[in-house]
């Protein structure tokens, strides 16, 4: 028998690889856990196979950065639990993992989650067809298998992501029908006065423009200000249709429609695990309440990376480094005027990588529309609840999200409200005249991954076993 | 503080306290009932809502067998049929041992009167449950019993009290409660309140509430969690127990499996909160996984754990409170008060509204555990 860690850390990408190299280097005992074979997590995704082919070449720069902290983290001596599914967290920090066929729990002390973002909702009529696909889920195929689309695809959404994506899907050969920017025209003017600050970053803000300027060269389509999607087929996409703002609808055959409305922090681990949360009114979403050192109001529980608050992977590997650091503290490695003194410089760091939020959260902040979609859309798409199902219900009976989803289903299918909860909090709020922060979201039941029965029969032999 | 003045006021929102409500305010008084949370939040809207005679306590079973009666005209009562299905209830048998058990029961109830259970054998039993596995040896059965749906159930009495004009009232804590004359006043979480009859339909939280009303009566506490997964094929109809380990399995009209049986949880009465030990659950699932094979890689899609009362001898508290007047109890279901909902109601009302009621109910009398604790 082993005695278990002293931090366990959940999430390989920049984040929890900065935060496990930084804990490895006081001497503190690591085991990293992500449900990917490799370490990168979502930007350094497939890092560790892919060298320097013509894939990692369109990836950019960016990409390749991930292959040094990979390498150091490798040597570090950290436990790392690779291709592992984190599928339930319970209090005392006991984690259930399942590895393969393996079901079994790591227990520590100190726990940090390093989880990551996940794609902000964004129900459409007929966003369920097949054909249509998340903006994300596209670049995961494209890290990892090189994979374009055969056929030229239509891009709607807005921020940098789907600029990204064309980018690289262009530099790998892929084909664009056109772009669909969805952007409000007057987030600009209200993104202005944060320009200033923002160009402390100017880095990134050159990245963005050059992306947007490589796209227009092309000579594609780029639709701007569009207020409405909407796709259609019988049993698969066939034709997408958009208005612009004070437009008619338009629609244009298409076989392929990807899109994306930003990111929000993944808050399912916290939410499950009772930690305070509040509403962020400039990132519109959900984010764990955390003290300077990324500690949840739950004793022993971090949070650092996008799960945080989005800042990009710069802030999450810096958030990463700080948390690093004050976890050590915790653990008596070092004094709290040392690791004040040890944090000064990632804190800088920080700050100055953070200066373009403001004006990048303002600037594609979402349209209103994805959050009150048309009575007939569906917005729980495992349960195949519509808008308006949810607002009769809410109506009816109870008015809470809790209530709406015993009456509705909604949220209760495998994605376990992953894709529905920010919408149900939407309509009630703007049902019931109350801000989204006051709605609340739905209550978190585990598991937190689904887990089959077989796994969790096989849960006792582990158990024992440790 | 001016308080609001009802002939009855219900303290807690889940099935018990609607039903009592509802049947209280068909019976012409003015009632209210106040939830501290929200309805349904705790035992009832987290219950596997079986609704079974099948092996009950000999002591509950004159009830119960009344409550099937109502379950088979719900409509009638509350205008909805709650999603009920009666597919019957199965108790496997493993081994002869079990097998003796169940028979021995049988006839003990044939000799009181009562035919509502049966035995069948490993022929009968493969028939009504095809993918069981083999190793099982015959069951006990009750056909007319079966399962209900806990959210419809709620939203049917809700609905159904409200039109017969009973206030509920959400959010709406009872906090301290104090004669005042021939009434009774409480003060809540929402203003005060006065009646001269109270219901305590507090669920887990049934025990401080008499405690505001004077009687002391122990009361223990239950974290039984449910499982539910994916939808799969149709696997079961009846709902499925087992005489040797806890299990309770039924399927869902929408294909989901639905496991508990009486697994704990770890709960924390004053957060009011019931979490899910997933060690704990393993049980569960190994039992299914056991008596039905074929579920192996169905996956779990939630957990949860339901916060109820239980008593020493696991039947519930019915009836006046022994030194608070004007005051019933119904709680201490100890994890199958569902079935009796729409009949511990009907007493209850028979109770506030005349004083006594002819239903069995004598051997759920608070006294019995009150006793007990004296004697301790
Ligand atoms: C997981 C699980 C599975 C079950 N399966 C079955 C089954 O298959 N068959 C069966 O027959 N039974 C089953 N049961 C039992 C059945 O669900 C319960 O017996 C029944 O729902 C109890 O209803 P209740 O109204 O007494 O309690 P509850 O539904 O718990 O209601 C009590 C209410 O009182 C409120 N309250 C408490 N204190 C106060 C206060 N001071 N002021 C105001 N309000 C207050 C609470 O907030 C709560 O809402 C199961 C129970 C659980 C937990």
């Amino acid at each position: 028998m082993s005695p278990g860690p002293d931090v366990i850390i959940l999430g390989a990408g920049p984040a929890g690889m900065a935060a496990a190299t930084r804990l490895r280097d006081c001497g503190v005992a690591v085991t990293l856990i992500d449900e990917q074979p490799a370490l990168g997590g979502q930007i350094w995704r497939g890092i560790e196979t892919s060298h320097n082919g013509p894939l990692e070449n369109a990836l950019g720069k960016d990409y390749r950065a991930g292959a040094g902290p990979a390498a150091v983290l490798r040597a570090s001596g950290a436990e790392l639990r690779l291709a592992a599914q984190v599928w339930q967290i319970e209090e005392g920090w006991r984690v259930f993992v399942k590895t393969g066929d393996a079901v079994g729990m790591v227990t520590a002390p100190i726990l940090l989650l390093a989880s990551g973002a996940q794609e902000r909702p964004n129900p459409f009529p007929g966003w369920t067809l097949p054909g249509v696909v998340s903006v994300g889920g596209a670049q995961i195929m494209l890290k990892t298998s090189g994979q374009v689309p055969e056929n030229p695809v239509w891009v709607a959404g807005s921020g940098p992501l789907p600029l990204l994506y064309m980018t690289q899907l262009l530099a790998l050969g892929g084909r664009l029908a056109g772009y669909l920017d969805t952007a409000p025209r007057e987030n600009f003017s209200k993104a202005l006065p944060h320009f200033p600050a923002a160009l402390t970053g100017w880095r990134d803000l050159y990245k963005g423009a050059r992306w947007l300027w490589q796209l227009r060269r092309t000579g594609i389509p780029v639709i701007s200000d569009v207020a409405e999607i909407e796709a259609k087929g019988n049993d698969r996409l066939e034709t997408i249709a958009y208005r612009r703002r004070g437009g008619e609808w338009i629609s244009m055959p298409a076989e392929v429609l990807l899109a994306h409305e930003g990111v929000v922090p993944g808050v399912h681990f916290t939410l499950a695990l009772g930690c305070e949360h509040d509403w962020r009114d400039d990132q519109l979403c959900f984010a764990p309440r955390l003290d300077d050192w990324g500690e949840t109001s739950r004793e022993g529980l971090f949070v650092a990376g996008d799960g945080a608050g989005i800042g990009g992977a710069e802030a999450a590997r810096l958030r990463g480094e700080i948390t690093a650091i004050g976890i050590a503290r915790r653990l008596g490695k070092s004094s709290e005027s040392e690791a004040a003194r040890l944090a000064k410089s990632p804190r800088r760091e920080l700050a100055r990588a953070l200066a373009t939020r403001p004006f990048l959260d303002a600037l594609y902040r979402p349209r209103p529309e994805i959050f009150v979609p048309a009575a007939e859309t569906v917005v729980c798409r495992c349960e195949e609840v519509t808008a308006k199902q949810i607002l009769d219900a809410a109506r009816l009976g109870g008015s809470g999200p809790n209530q709406v989803k015993a009456f509705t289903r909604a949220g209760m299918g495998p994605c376990q409200g992953r894709q529905c909860g920010y919408t149900v909090s939407h309509l009630l709020a703007r049902q019931q005249d109350k801000s989204v922060g006051d709605v609340g979201f739905f209550h978190i039941r585990p598991p937190l991954k689904p887990v089959s029965l077989g796994d969790l029969a096989a849960l006792h032999v582990e158990e024992s076993a440790l | 503080m001016i308080a609001s003045v009802y002939d009855a006021v219900v303290i807690g929102g889940g099935l018990h306290g609607l039903s009592a409500a509802l049947h209280l305010a068909r019976g012409g008084a003015r009632v209210t009932l106040l939830e501290r949370s929200w309805l349904g939040r705790h035992a009832s809207g987290a219950s596997a809502a079986g609704v079974r005679t099948l092996g009950r306590d000999f002591a509950e079973v004159p009830l119960a067998l009344e409550a099937m009666t109502m379950w088979h005209e719900i409509s009638a009562l509350v205008g909805d049929d709650c999603g009920f299905h009666a597919h019957g209830q199965v108790r496997v048998a493993e081994n002869r041992a079990e097998l003796q058990v169940l028979e021995q029961r049988h006839s003990a109830l044939r000799s009181l009167g009562y035919d509502h259970e049966e035995i069948v054998d490993a022929r009968e039993l493969k028939r009504l449950l095809p993918h069981v596995a083999p190793h099982c040896i015959g069951a006990a059965v009750a056909r007319d019993n079966g399962a209900a749906d806990p959210h419809r159930t709620l939203r049917a009495f809700r609905r159904a009290a409200e039109a017969a004009g009973v206030t509920l009232r959400e959010n709406c804590g009872v906090e301290a409660i104090e004669r005042a004359g021939e009434c009774w006043r409480l003060r809540t979480a929402c203003g005060v309140f006065e009646a001269p009859n109270l219901v305590n339909a507090a669920g887990a939280w049934a025990g401080e509430v008499a405690a505001l009303v004077g009687d002391r009566i122990p009361l223990g506490t239950k974290a039984s969690m449910m499982i539910v997964t994916e939808r799969m094929n149709p696997l079961v109809k009846p709902v499925v127990s087992s005489v040797g380990r806890p299990l309770s399995l039924k399927q869902t009209d929408q294909g989901t499996l639905l496991i508990g049986g009486g697994v704990q949880g770890r709960f924390d009465l004053k957060k009011e909160e019931a979490t899910v030990d997933f060690a704990a659950l393993s049980k569960a699932a190994r039992t299914v996984s056991e008596l039905f094979p074929v579920v192996r890689d169905v996956r779990i899609v939630r957990a949860w754990a339901g916060l109820e009362a239980k008593t020493v001898d696991l039947l519930p508290v019915i009836g006046l409170s022994p030194n608070a007047p004007g005051v019933a109890h119904a709680f201490g279901f100890s994890g199958h008060g569902f079935q009796l909902v729409p009949v511990v109601g009907a007493a209850i009302a028979e109770l506030v509204l005349h004083g006594g009621t002819n239903r069995p109910i004598a051997a759920f009398d608070a006294r019995r555990l009150m006793a007990k604790e004296a004697a301790a």
